[in-house]
C-alpha cells in the first residue's frame, strides 16, 4: 500500500474517532440534541471504502454518517455545525445528525429510514448507466437493512440491469438492539447477494487496509463493466445504537473482546515504527536496513502518530468552537427550502 | 388546431413530447415498456426511445419509486408510473420520506424533478383494494404538489408542466377518464399548472370539484339549469396548491358553495377546501359551505353498492338544490330565499348517496354533452369531454 494512502486512512480514522468523541461530549452538554448515532469501532469501514472512491463517484449513506462525510472531505466545521443545527451546517441546520448532504462532493445524503439508501443509490446508478459515464455509486447500509424489502428489490434491479453500484454492508451485528442471529435466518450477509447474481465478498471490517483493497477491487470491476458488487464488512460499534441507547443488551465480555480489535489501534500497530525494544531484538546490524524499508513503506514514528492525534484534536476543537459560535438558521430559510415552488414557476 | 383525443392519448402525446425534447427525461414502471402501459399511456414509446428511457420494472413499487428519487438527485427527470394508487401505498416511503423531504433536508442543495403518475379512483367493480382515492394522503405532505387533470387537454398540459418542473409532483389520473374524449390543442398556451378553471359560469351557487367529479359536476349543472338553478362549476385541476382566489371570486358572486369529491368524506380533500374557504369567505356566504363526498366505507364489489358509495350526478343535483332551496327540497323551479341556519345539505347529500342504493344505475357519463361553453379563467373555454364509462380495469387494452 502506498505511503500516502496508509497515512490518509489512519488520519481519517483518527479524525472520525476524535470527532465522534467530541460529539458525544457536546451531546451531554446539551449543545447537540435529538438522535445521535456514533461511529467508533466502525472507522475502518468508512475510511477504507470512501478512500477507494474517486471524486466523481457518489456516496449514499445512512443515519450513522458523520464520519462518512468527514472522510469524503466535508470540513469538520460544517459537519459539527450541522450536529448543532446551525445555519453554517452542511445542510443549513435543516437536516441534522441523520440527514447530511454535500452536493459538491457527491455526498448524496444520510437517510434515517433503514434500507432507504438502497433505492436512492439504485436511482443514481441508473442515471450513471443511462448516461454511460465511468462513475460508480457507493451505497452504505447496516445489517439491519438487509431484512427490508428495499434491500432485496434494489439488489434485484441492480443485478438485472448491471448498474455501477457498490453495496457496502456495515455489519455491526446489531439491528438496533437485536443481534444478527436473532434477526436473520442467514447471518452471512454477503451470501444474500448471490440470489441476485451480484459478486460479493466478506472482509474484516476492523482492518482498514483489507477494506480499502476490497473496495478498490470492487470499484475496478464496476468500472470495467462488471456490474454491481457487494462487500460485507464485519465490524462492531463500541457504543449503543445512539446516544439514547446504553447498549446494555450486549454482553460486557463481547464489547470488551471487540474493543481489543480496535481498528485504529490495529492500524497504528501496522504503521508505527518499531520501538527501541523491538529494534534491540532485531539487532544493531539490521536497524539501518529495516528503518529504510519501513520509512519507504510508510511507517510512522511514535511521535508522528502523536502529532497526527494532536492535529485531529485541533480540527475537532476548532469545529466545535465554530459550531457553537455559528448563527441559528431562520424560519425564512426553512420556508425557502420547503416551498414547493423553489424555482419560481407561475403556479396559479 | 385542436384534435379530438382520448385522455390516455393526450398523456401519451405529452410523454412523447418531453422524451423527445429532453434526453434527461425517462419513464419507468410496471409494464410501461414492451406492454405499452396498463392504460396505454406509454404505448409506442419503448420502440421509439429504447429500454433505458422507457424502463419496465419488477413489481417493486417502493424501490422503483426510490430509483426515481435517486435518478432525480443525479439530474435526470424521471416519470414514475405506479400502476394504481393502491400500490402507491407501498411507495409512500420513497414519496413522503424521500422525494418530498430531500430538497428540504439538504438545505436546498438538491432539486427533485420527479413526476409520479398514478391512476386511481373508483372504476368498475375492481374491489376494495383497487378502488381508492388517496389524495388526502398526498395533500398532507409538505413539499409535494398534486395535479388532478380532468380533461384530455389538461392531461396533456399538466403532465408536460410536471415533467419540466424541478419539484416533486404527483399526477393523479382517474381510471374512468382514460377513455374520455376531448379536444387537445398541443400548440395552445397552457394556463399555469395549478390554476383552477371555471368550467361553467353561473350565479346561484358554486360547485367546486376536481378530476372525474368535475366532469360529473358539469353534467349536474346542466340538469340544474333546467330547474332554473345556474351553477358555476370550478374544476380545481390541482389539489396542492389550491387556487383559492378563483374559488373566493366565485363565492363572492354566488354566496353558496358545494364541494364535490369522490374521496371519503372524513378528513378528505373537501374538508380542507371547506375549512379554508369558510375561514376566508365567511362574509360572502349565505349558507355554510357544504360537502358531497364518498362514503366512509371500503368500496364494495357489488356494482349497485359501489355506485352508491360515491356521489353521482343526481346526488350533485340534489345537493345543489338543497343548498339553493333548503325549504323546498326537491321542488324544482320555485325560488326561495335560502336560510343559512336551515340547511343541512352535507348530511342530506351524503344521505342521498346512501339512499339511492337501490336506484337504477344512472349512466351520467353518457349524458355528457357540451354544456354552456365555459368562459374559463384562462380564456380557453375548454369544453367538457364526453367521458365514456369504459370498463377500464388494469390491463384492459381496449377502449
Amino acid at each position: 500500500m502506498e505511503r500516502d494512502t496508509l497515512h490518509r486512512l489512519l488520519r481519517d480514522m483518527l479524525l472520525a474517532r476524535a470527532f465522534e468523541e467530541r460529539a458525544a461530549e457536546e451531546y451531554t452538554k446539551g449543545n447537540i440534541v435529538g438522535f445521535l448515532h456514533l461511529y467508533p469501532g466502525e472507522e475502518a469501514v468508512g475510511a477504507g471504502i470512501i478512500n477507494a472512491a474517486g471524486p466523481s463517484d457518489y456516496i449514499v449513506s445512512t443515519y450513522r454518517e458523520h464520519a462518512h462525510a468527514l472522510m469524503r472531505g466535508t470540513p469538520a466545521r460544517k459537519v459539527m455545525a450541522e450536529l448543532f443545527g446551525r445555519a453554517t451546517g452542511m445542510s443549513g441546520g435543516m437536516g441534522g445528525s441523520m440527514h447530511m448532504f454535500d452536493s459538491k462532493l457527491r455526498f448524496m445524503g444520510g437517510y434515517a429510514i433503514v434500507g432507504e439508501s438502497c433505492p436512492i443509490a439504485l436511482g443514481i446508478a441508473y442515471a450513471v448507466a443511462m448516461r454511460g459515464l465511468p462513475e460508480a455509486v457507493i451505497c452504505f447500509f447496516g445489517d439491519g437493512a438487509v431484512n427490508q424489502g428495499t434491500f432485496h428489490e434494489s439488489l434485484n434491479m441492480a443485478g438485472l440491469w448491471r448498474l455501477p453500484l457498490l453495496f457496502v454492508c456495515e455489519n455491526n451485528h446489531y439491528a438496533i438492539g437485536t443481534e444478527i442471529h436473532r434477526h436473520s435466518a442467514v447471518v452471512e450477509v454477503f451470501k444474500r447477494a448471490a440470489a441476485y447474481n451480484i459478486p460479493a465478498e466478506k472482509v474484516d471490517g476492523m482492518d482498514v487496509q483489507k477494506v480499502y483493497e476490497a473496495a478498490r477491487r470492487a470499484l475496478d470491476r464496476i468500472r470495467s463493466g462488471g456490474g454491481p458488487q457487494f462487500i460485507e464488512c464485519d465490524t462492531y460499534r463500541y457504543g449503543g445504537h445512539s446516544m439514547a441507547d446504553p447498549g446494555s443488551y450486549r454482553p460486557a465480555v463481547e464489547v470488551k473482546a471487540q474493543k481489543a480489535w480496535d481498528p485504529i489501534s490495529a492500524a497504528i500497530r501496522e504503521v508505527e515504527y518499531p520501538t527501541r525494544a523491538v529494534l534491540a531484538e532485531v539487532g544493531p546490524d539490521n536497524i539501518g536496513q529495516m528503518t529504510a524499508h519501513m520509512v519507504e513503506a510508510g511507517h510512522l514514528a511514535e511521535a508522528d502518530v502523536e502529532a497526527l492525534k494532536k492535529e485531529v484534536q485541533a480540527i475537532v476543537e476548532d469545529a466545535a468552537q465554530f459550531a457553537l459560535q455559528s448563527p441559528q438558521p431562520t424560519m425564512e430559510a426553512a420556508w425557502a427550502h420547503m416551498n414547493c415552488n423553489r424555482h419560481h414557476e407561475v403556479l396559479i | 388546431m385542436s384534435e379530438e383525443l382520448l385522455y390516455w392519448q393526450a398523456l401519451n402525446r405529452a410523454m412523447d413530447a418531453e422524451l423527445a425534447a429532453d434526453a434527461s427525461v425517462f419513464t419507468l414502471g410496471e409494464d410501461v415498456g414492451l406492454y405499452g402501459g396498463s392504460y396505454r399511456v406509454t404505448e409506442g414509446l419503448y420502440a421509439k426511445y429504447g429500454e433505458w428511457r422507457v424502463r419496465d420494472t419488477p413489481i417493486s413499487e417502493n424501490s422503483f419509486t426510490g430509483l426515481g428519487v435517486g435518478a432525480a438527485l443525479a439530474g435526470l427527470r424521471p416519470v414514475v408510473e405506479i400502476m394504481t394508487i393502491n400500490f402507491m401505498l407501498l411507495a409512500l416511503d420513497s414519496i413522503i420520506n424521500a422525494a418530498a423531504k430531500i430538497p428540504f433536508m439538504s438545505g436546498g442543495q438538491f432539486s427533485m424533478p420527479l413526476v409520479v403518475r398514478v391512476p386511481g379512483g373508483v372504476a368498475h367493480q375492481l374491489g376494495a383494494q383497487h378502488s381508492q382515492r388517496l389524495e388526502y394522503t398526498l395533500m398532507n405532505v409538505p413539499g409535494l404538489r398534486v395535479a388532478v387533470p380532468s380533461t384530455p387537454q389538461d392531461a396533456y398540459w399538466q403532465l408536460r408542466q410536471a415533467i419540466v418542473s424541478d419539484e416533486p409532483i404527483i399526477v393523479l389520473e382517474h381510471e374512468l377518464l382514460y377513455f374520455s374524449k376531448g379536444p387537445v390543442d398541443v400548440l395552445a398556451e397552457a394556463p399555469p399548472m395549478h390554476r383552477a378553471l371555471v368550467r361553467r359560469e353561473g350565479h346561484d351557487l358554486t360547485i367546486v370539484s376536481y378530476s372525474r367529479h368535475a366532469v360529473l359536476s358539469q353534467e349536474a349543472a346542466v340538469e340544474l339549469s333546467k330547474e332554473g338553478i345556474e351553477a358555476e362549476v370550478i374544476d380545481l385541476r390541482s389539489l396542492k396548491p389550491i387556487d383559492w382566489d378563483t374559488c373566493a371570486a366565485s363565492l363572492a358572486k354566488t354566496h353558496r358553495m358545494l364541494v364535490v369529491e369522490e374521496d371519503c368524506r372524513f378528513a378528505g380533500a373537501g374538508a380542507e377546501i371547506v375549512a379554508t374557504l369558510t375561514e376566508r369567505c365567511f362574509d360572502s356566504l349565505d349558507a355554510p359551505v357544504q360537502r358531497l363526498a364518498g362514503l366512509d366505507i371500503s368500496t364494495p364489489f357489488n356494482g349497485a353498492l359501489e355506485a352508491a358509495t360515491i356521489p353521482r350526478v343526481p346526488d350533485i343535483v340534489a345537493g345543489a338544490r338543497a343548498l339553493c332551496r333548503p325549504a323546498q327540497g326537491s321542488n324544482a323551479g320555485t325560488k326561495s330565499a335560502p336560510s343559512p341556519k336551515s340547511t343541512s345539505t352535507g348530511e342530506a347529500a351524503a344521505g342521498v348517496a346512501q339512499a339511492t342504493t337501490a336506484a337504477p344505475k344512472t349512466a351520467p357519463l353518457e349524458t355528457a354533452g357540451a354544456p354552456k361553453a365555459p368562459a374559463a379563467a384562462a380564456g380557453k373555454g375548454v369544453p367538457v369531454p364526453a367521458a365514456k364509462p369504459a370498463a377500464a380495469p388494469a390491463k384492459t387494452k381496449d377502449a
